[in-house]
């Protein structure tokens, strides 16, 4: 075993997919530290959501390597992954529309993941406390009777991260988590996203300069596929290639 | 706050219970002569698979067009052990083998095929009603799901296994009496199931068996697994990706909808006293998930009346209009598809119940107040 891999939380090597020949993550290698908060950013299309799809196993790799914790997630099924330890949020808030934010939280508790475990599942009251913890987390708590398609688009964002919250993730993989909020609700989603990265490593995609400013300590600029550049905030904001590319328009 | 620990059967939904079990041991009884109670009992036969359905397809989204299928199979296990009871050697003495039953003699078999032979066996009957269409079930749905087939594909799919099937038995004469399917069913042990009396105890053992796997219906939706059928109707991925095997989920409701079929089929067989094709393809298939679709899909109890009063329906219309009758339900589903999509449930949810409470309440108001000792249990 090598001793330095060891020491990330994910390692990303040579990944690559091909979409019919078109290769939409090319020969893509990052590490992501423990309890760090890593940002991904990129113009249109550079293939940000496709590297969380190949992570959390909801695309298959065409080649190469994903490490988390040393285990290789690119032969694990899609739940084997959330057990391992992965969360990931969707870029479209996804959310059970039909079912109570109480029973939104609920479903992602992880307990009872199996049929029988379902049918004998028993709301006791670390579940309830559990939720209610999560709930407050999120600014929902006094929200947890309402039908989740009630909720504006931001609070749908924030009951999605809290759905990962409950799973207590080792990895939280969040794809534009702040899309579509006002600017107040950036704010809190920032302090949010400071308050739950300890104790747990998160990649966060986003667009928003002003809110990567607000959390990144390293960004991962991709760009077709590829890493453009890679480094603090300030170092990539005046890499020229990136200029050229996503920031100087 | 309401979200704290809940029983699997609220008040209302016992009430409901009570009711239709008033209303279809009590209530039909008293008022009709056996004839039309033995029809009653016939649809409510269907009203199993209405039931297995509103999980199934209202809560879960997989539309299956075939559950006629496992209908038949529950059907064809019970008539298979009627048959051979009535097919006793001093019976059949004229047939040229005698102790077959009558169209095996008459397709030129000699002996009973060795799938026939357990048949003999009331327990294994019992067992094979829910046994056989669950493995059926079974194979079919992981074959499906497993590899994510799933919506329109899965119908299609479920349609065709049901033609299949109907084929099959129709081509296979010797083996299961062909078009006209296993008739001239006589006795249960011994017991004469075509007597007034008979049917009258059948009727309520039928109804007993509803309300059982109502039971079973109303705990399954009220569990957490209720819950994630509708979040994986909604959001499968988000299902997936929250640590569950989703496959596996659609797989046993499935596999619950058919087992209520089955029975369905057992119980139609035993009050009707046959069973045939008929009841297995594409159309008996396609108007089982009507019956389901006016009762409202997302209502176990819709699903009963909904069935109960279709079938009524078409007693009454195809008496009197039979080539209009097809056209008739036609219209009836694409009218509650556009305009009531909750179906009967949902008239009755928007319109009357509010009512109702409504009623209740000034009932409450004009006694003099009770204390109160329905504090809020959660701790
Ligand atoms: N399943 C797929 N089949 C074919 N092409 C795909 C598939 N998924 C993604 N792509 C393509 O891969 C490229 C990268 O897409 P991706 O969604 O990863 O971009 P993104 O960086 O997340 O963009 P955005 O900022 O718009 O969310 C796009 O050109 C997209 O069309
Ligand atoms: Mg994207």
């Amino acid at each position: 075993m090598n001793a330095i891999q060891q020491d990330f939380v994910l390692a990303v090597e040579g990944l690559t997919v091909s979409f019919d020949g078109f290769k939409a993550v090319n020969d893509l290698s990052f590490y992501v530290d423990e309890n760090e908060i890593r940002v991904i950013i990129g113009p249109n299309g550079a293939g940000k959501t496709t590297v969380l799809d190949l992570i959390c196993g909801r695309t298959k790799a065409t080649d190469g390597t994903i490490k988390f914790r040393g285990k290789e997630l690119t032969k694990m099924k899609e739940h084997q992954i959330v057990h391992a330890g992965v969360g990931r949020k969707f870029q479209n808030p996804s959310i059970y529309e039909d079912l109570t934010v109480f029973e939104n939280l609920e479903i992602s508790f992880p307990r009872g993941r199996n049929v029988f475990g379902a049918l004998m599942f028993k709301r006791d009251k670390e579940v309830v406390d559990k939720v209610e913890e999560i709930a407050d987390l999120i600014f929902l708590k006094d929200d947890l009777n309402k039908q989740a398609a009630l909720l504006s688009h931001g609070q749908k964002q924030w009951l999605e991260i809290g759905m990962l919250l409950i799973q207590d993730p080792q990895l939280l993989m969040l794809d534009e988590p702040v899309a579509g909020m006002s600017v107040a609700e950036r704010k809190q989603t920032a302090e949010l996203l400071n308050k739950i990265t300890q104790g747990r490593s998160v990649i966060v995609i986003e667009h928003d300069m002003q809110f990567v400013a607000d959390i990144a300590k390293r960004v991962t600029v991709l760009h077709q596929g590829k890493v453009l550049s890679e480094g603090s905030m300030e170092r990539v904001q005046n890499d020229p290639k990136v200029k050229e590319v996503y920031l100087g328009h | 706050m309401s979200y704290g620990m809940r029983s699997f059967l609220p008040k209302s939904d016992a009430m409901k219970i009570l009711l239709l079990a008033v209303l279809i041991m009590v209530v039909f009884p008293l008022s009709m002569d056996i004839f039309r109670l033995n029809l009653v009992g016939k649809y409510l036969s269907y009203a199993f698979v209405a039931l297995g359905l509103v999980l199934c397809w209202g809560y879960g989204g997989i539309l299956s067009l075939g559950q006629g299928v496992f209908f038949g199979l529950g059907g064809y296990c019970m008539a298979m052990f009627l048959k051979l009871e009535a097919s006793t050697p001093e019976a059949t003495a004229i047939q040229s083998t005698p102790g077959i039953p009558d169209f095996m003699d008459w397709n030129q078999l000699t002996a009973l095929p060795w799938f026939w032979e357990p048949f003999h066996s009331l327990s294994f009957t019992v067992a094979a009603i829910i046994i056989v269409p669950v493995i059926f079930a079974f194979i079919i749905s992981v074959a499906m799901f497993k590899r994510r087939v799933g919506g329109v594909y899965f119908a299609i799919i479920t349609q065709a296994i049901a033609a299949i099937l109907t084929i099959l038995i129709i081509g296979q004469q010797g083996y299961t009496g062909g078009v006209n399917g296993i008739t001239d069913l006589r006795t249960l042990k011994g017991w004469d199931i075509r007597t007034d009396e008979a049917k009258y105890i059948l009727y309520f053992f039928c109804c007993i068996m509803l309300i059982g796997c109502l039971f079973v219906a109303q705990y399954v939706r009220k569990s957490k697994l209720g819950r994630l059928l509708v979040a994986m109707r909604d959001k499968e991925d988000r299902v997936r990706f929250s640590g569950y095997d989703v496959s596996n989920f659609k797989i046993f409701v499935f596999c619950l909808a058919a087992a209520f079929s089955a029975i369905g089929g057992a119980m139609f067989t035993l009050q009707v006293g046959f069973m045939s094709p008929t009841f297995v393809g594409i159309v008996p298939s396609i108007e089982m998930v009507i019956f389901c679709a006016v009762g409202g899909r997302l209502s176990i109890f819709g699903a009963i009346y909904g069935t109960l009063v279709v079938n009524w329906a078409k007693t009454t219309f195809s008496e009197s209009f039979p080539e209009l009758w097809l056209f008739g339900l036609g219209a009836l589903f694409i009218g509650v598809v556009l305009a009531f999509p909750q179906g009967l449930a949902g008239l009755y949810t928007t319109w009357i119940e509010p009512r109702l409470s409504q009623w209740f309440k000034s009932l409450r108001s004009a006694r003099p107040p009770m204390p109160s000792t329905t504090a809020d249990s959660r701790s």
